[in-house]
């Protein structure tokens, strides 16, 4: 079967589906359209970006209500109602995601729980916006002429609307912006250290999400002529996100999927409870929540998989062997300075880390820093790539003061680095992790990619990821998810990636660890062919053959101390050298 | 306004902000110690109170067959496990504690005539009935999810929110309750009169806030649930049980949420939903104190208690925006203050 036709198969059956069904079950699809509008905002938030919101009906009440007061107190037209939602509800998210997304990662829940508590007080006191009674009278929408005054024919304009959204969110998870959201759940670190900007990726999303469920409350608006604040108070916004995770938070069709489940199941529950409980009320929502929990306990990834596994696959992300190349950054002449440490002294607390180390690195050489376990040279490379913050010194990066700035300010300068931990998204595949690495190549932005207006670009990152793949001798697991390779590839796969930024100074933390006899030799062999381009490399690494056949120069640390430094055959010979690796001579 | 509304004012907002300051020492030590948000603290309250009422009322509450309910399906799951391992002594531990103790209290509830029992009997009942949930709800929500994300768990804690809210309203109906008043003296200071109940509250809760003090600097206990609050890994390797830290700091969330609406349901109509903004109103508290800080906390807590009540005076329908608008500066505040965070996971 063809990957795309479950897709028409689909398609034809909503399309059909109005003038078949009775009207019963057309509202029902109203609704799980514009519930799933909601959710889908929620999978990218939620599923793919690791950050939540419970205040998603909050966002939806805005929508409903600009359109609402504005087509009924001044009788404007429902589309401005929609331009003035959008503009109001992109404010105050951008608003509250300022304010809660630095912090760590629930304080935007709580916030938002608050949030949509405070909203919907405020909906119901407001005099003008008709208090607990609501807005009434809301014209309908007129679509090209046509006016839409009937279920059957809003459904059309929900559904058109909801599956826009969805090849939209599709599309920008499958560009450069989307890598990077990607990257957001699990790999912000790493993320940065690559050039992207994690806090403008985590607005981003939260931004969207609340335009989403603006858009359905402009639909819900004009759909029912009538709002007041019952449905965007704190229990829908936790229905929302409810239907984001039965459904499947981290893939697109997850939404839709958990939208029908939940509506459907909650029209089932409020005629089957009432009845065999004896009592009237929303008991459904004790089944949703006893629901929720074994959902997360024994199938985190929601209802989705179980349905994807009887679908056919797309060949997924595929590199175009016609792309061109990148340009690159203009060369290092050999010798130039590109990293010069003064002084740094790092300090945890009391514990002093490093002690004030000096270094230098210049292009077309390989530095090696070494030293015994906890001697701080991990330290020192965090400090150098902007992960963490100096005591005292300076760092000076192509002349250029670097300590302080944040890591991907750096690694736009020209530093990539690899990590001694691999810091790898496992789930994704060996190609789309290295094209993190072209992350400050690219350009084109959020608009381009959820339309699809950037695919040269596009191609051409990829091309660069997989030419980069080749060049560490991965050429034949491009395609393959990165956490089934072996630890091995894994850190070659991280140089790789660095390697994609087109850095003229790479820092490589134990790059040789976990590789086989052959495959350190390759790798030996393919920095020493970066040097020869000019490259500068700062090498952590404890495999002393690897280092003394390959380093040009060596700095030793001990206690977070420099204790020697030079050539290798003299760092060799250096007693205190020697003590520090093998214990005194006494 | 004059100084008498003034002073009454601030007589209630500190009698809130005392009930709000206990749950929030209740939702720092749970977010600490296990790292849940725990939003499900409210129906604590809710369901403290509404207990009590019952009870009054000579009713039995319904609460009574959640406790043998869930006790139940704890059995079920930790007698799977002890029978798998092929620990009979365990299974016995586990039916003792699970099925037993709920029938034993049931027992009581059944036969002592509770409406026609004194008062501190009544209290003792009502916690009893109550106060058991904490630990089997997070045996059965939280336990098998342990070291899942913060988020994860959050998701989980509203869920469980939710369904308490469901059987709240199955079990107590929509109507609200009111409880006796522990104390029906009252005493004039100057122009103000106090009443007992307030006494009752204010002093009940230093009393707790003072006991929970002595338990965290003085016990063994405690001082494991701080290790674990510290460092999870680190506590583990020391042999203290996360899994005995979890459920030891369900069980004083529970009593401390119980404990409060018993106190405040003299004073105030209780929902069976009604919890669940009183836990929101600690939580703003707890946030003040960037979920860490204890002093902090309980201060945050009077804080929005009497921000709470100065608002309902000035502008009585905004009083829910007003509080819960509050949570923005607080957040912005911390925001200023934050480094950036690293990698949390």
């Amino acid at each position: 079967m063809k990957p795309h036709i479950p897709l028409i198969a689909l398609l034809l059956i909503l399309a059909l589906a109005p003038p078949l069904l009775p009207e019963f079950y057309v509202t029902l699809l109203n609704y799980i359209g514009l519930y799933a509008l909601v959710a889908l905002g929620l999978v990218l938030l939620t599923g793919v970006g690791g950050l939540t919101s419970f205040g998603q009906a909050a966002f939806v009440g805005l929508g409903a209500y600009s359109t609402a007061y504005l087509s009924t107190a001044y009788e404007l037209s429902p589309w401005l109602g929609l331009i003035v939602g959008l503009g109001v509800t992109a404010i105050v998210a951008l608003f509250l995601g300022f304010i809660t997304l630095r912090l760590s990662g629930h304080y935007l829940p709580l916030g938002t729980i608050a949030w949509g508590i405070s909203l919907y007080f405020l909906f119901g006191n407001l005099e003008f916006l008709g208090g607990h009674t609501g807005i009434s009278g809301i014209p309908a929408l007129s679509v090209l002429g046509r006016k839409l005054d009937s279920g059957r024919e809003f459904y059309y304009l929900i559904w058109l609307v909801l599956l826009g959204a969805v090849a939209i969110t599709h599309n920008l998870l499958n560009s450069r912006e989307g890598r990077a959201i990607r990257a957001l759940k699990g790999g912000s670190l790493m993320a940065e250290s690559m050039g992207v900007d994690t806090a403008r990726s985590k607005i981003l999303i939260f931004l969207i999400a609340a335009l989403y469920a603006c858009v359905s409350g402009w639909l819900y608006a004009h759909l029912q002529r009538f709002v007041n604040p019952t449905p965007f108070g704190l229990q829908t916004g936790i229905e929302y996100l409810f239907m984001a995770v039965v459904g499947g938070a981290g893939h697109v069709w997850g939404a839709l999927l958990g939208a029908g489940v939940i509506v459907v199941l909650k029209q089932w529950l409020q005629d089957l409870l009432p009845s065999l409980l004896g009592q009237s009320g929303n008991f459904e929502v004790i089944v949703f929540g006893v629901l929720l929990v074994l959902v997360l306990q024994k199938a985190r990834d929601g209802l989705w998989p179980w349905v994807a596994r009887w679908l056919p696959q797309g060949p997924g992300v595929r590199v175009r062997p016609d792309a061109a190349r990148l340009p690159r950054r203009a060369p290092q002449a050999p010798g130039t300075l590109l990293l010069d440490v003064i002084n740094a002294r790092k300090e945890f607390g009391g514990l002093v880390a490093n002690n004030n180390i000096s270094l230098t690195v210049k292009a077309g050489e390989v530095m090696a820093l070494i030293g015994p376990n906890g001697a701080g040279k991990s330290t020192m490379f965090n400090i150098i790539s902007g992960v963490l913050p100096l005591t005292k010194g300076e760092v000076r990066f192509l002349g250029k003061r670097v300590d302080g700035l944040p890591s991907r300010q750096i690694a736009r300068l020209g530093m990539a680095r690899s990590f001694q931990h691999v810091r790898l998204l496992p789930a994704m595949s060996a190609l789309e992790n290295v094209a993190l690495g072209t992350h400050q190549r690219g350009s084109r932005g959020v608009l381009a990619a959820a339309l699809h207006l950037e695919r040269t670009e596009e191609a051409r990152l990829l091309a660069e990821g997989a030419a980069q793949l080749e060049r560490v001798g991965l050429g034949d697991s491009l395609y393959r998810e990165a956490g089934s390779l072996s630890l091995g590839q894994q850190r070659l796969l991280e140089i790789a990636r660095a390697l994609c930024a087109d850095p003229c100074l790479l820092l490589l933390d134990e790059p040789a660890a976990g590789l086989r006899y052959l495959e350190k030799q390759a790798l030996a062999e393919l920095l020493r062919k970066l040097r020869a381009e000019g490259m500068g490399i700062l090498l952590v690494e404890h495999d002393m053959d690897f280092v003394m056949g390959l380093a040009d120069r060596i700095v030793v640390m001990e206690f977070g101390e420099k204790i020697s430094e030079g050539l290798p055959v003299e760092v060799q010979n250096d007693p205190i050298v020697l003590e520090a690796y093998l214990g005194g001579a006494d | 306004m004059d100084l008498q509304i003034a002073l009454l004012l601030a007589q209630d907002g500190i009698v809130n902000g005392a009930i709000y300051a206990l749950l929030a020492l209740a939702l720092v030590l749970v977010f600490t110690v296990t790292r849940v948000i725990f939003i499900p603290q409210g129906e604590f309250v809710a369901y403290g109170a509404l207990t009590m009422a019952a009870l009054q009322a000579g009713k039995l509450p319904g609460t009574l067959w959640l406790l043998l309910g869930a006790g139940v399906l704890v059995t079920l799951v930790e007698g799977a496990t002890a029978l798998r391992r092929g620990n009979t002594r365990l299974l016995w531990r586990v039916a003792a504690i699970n099925l037993l103790l709920p029938l034993v209290v049931a027992g009581l509830v059944a036969w002592s005539d509770p409406a026609n029992l004194s008062m501190p009997l009544q209290v003792v009942l009502a916690l009893a009935v109550v106060v058991p949930l904490g630990p089997m709800i997070y045996r059965l929500a939280f336990q098998p999810l342990a070291e899942a994300s913060v988020l994860v768990l959050l998701i989980v804690a509203v869920a469980v929110h939710l369904s308490m809210v469901g059987l709240g309203l199955l079990f107590f109906g929509a109507e609200g309750s009111r409880t006796t008043a522990f104390s029906e003296a009252s005493f004039e200071l100057g122009s103000l009169v106090i009443n007992g109940q307030t006494l009752w509250v204010l002093g009940a809760s230093s009393a707790l806030i003072a006991a929970l003090y002595l338990f965290f600097e003085r016990t063994l206990y405690g001082k494991a649930l701080r290790a674990t609050a510290l460092n999870r890994v680190g506590a583990r390797l020391m042999g203290i049980s996360t899994v005995m830290a979890g459920k030891l700091s369900f069980t004083l969330a529970a009593l401390i949420g119980a404990t409060s609406g018993i106190l405040i349901a003299p004073l105030a109509t209780i929902y069976y939903d009604t919890g669940f903004l009183i836990g929101l109103k600690g939580f703003v508290g707890a946030i003040i104190g960037g979920l860490a800080s204890y002093p902090l906390a309980a201060a945050g807590a009077v804080l929005v208690g009497l921000l709470e009540a100065y608002s309902s005076f000035w502008a009585s329908a905004y009083k829910e925006v007003i509080v819960f608008t509050l949570i923005i500066p607080v957040l912005v505040w911390r925001s200023l203050k934050a480094h950036h965070s690293e990698e949390e996971e």
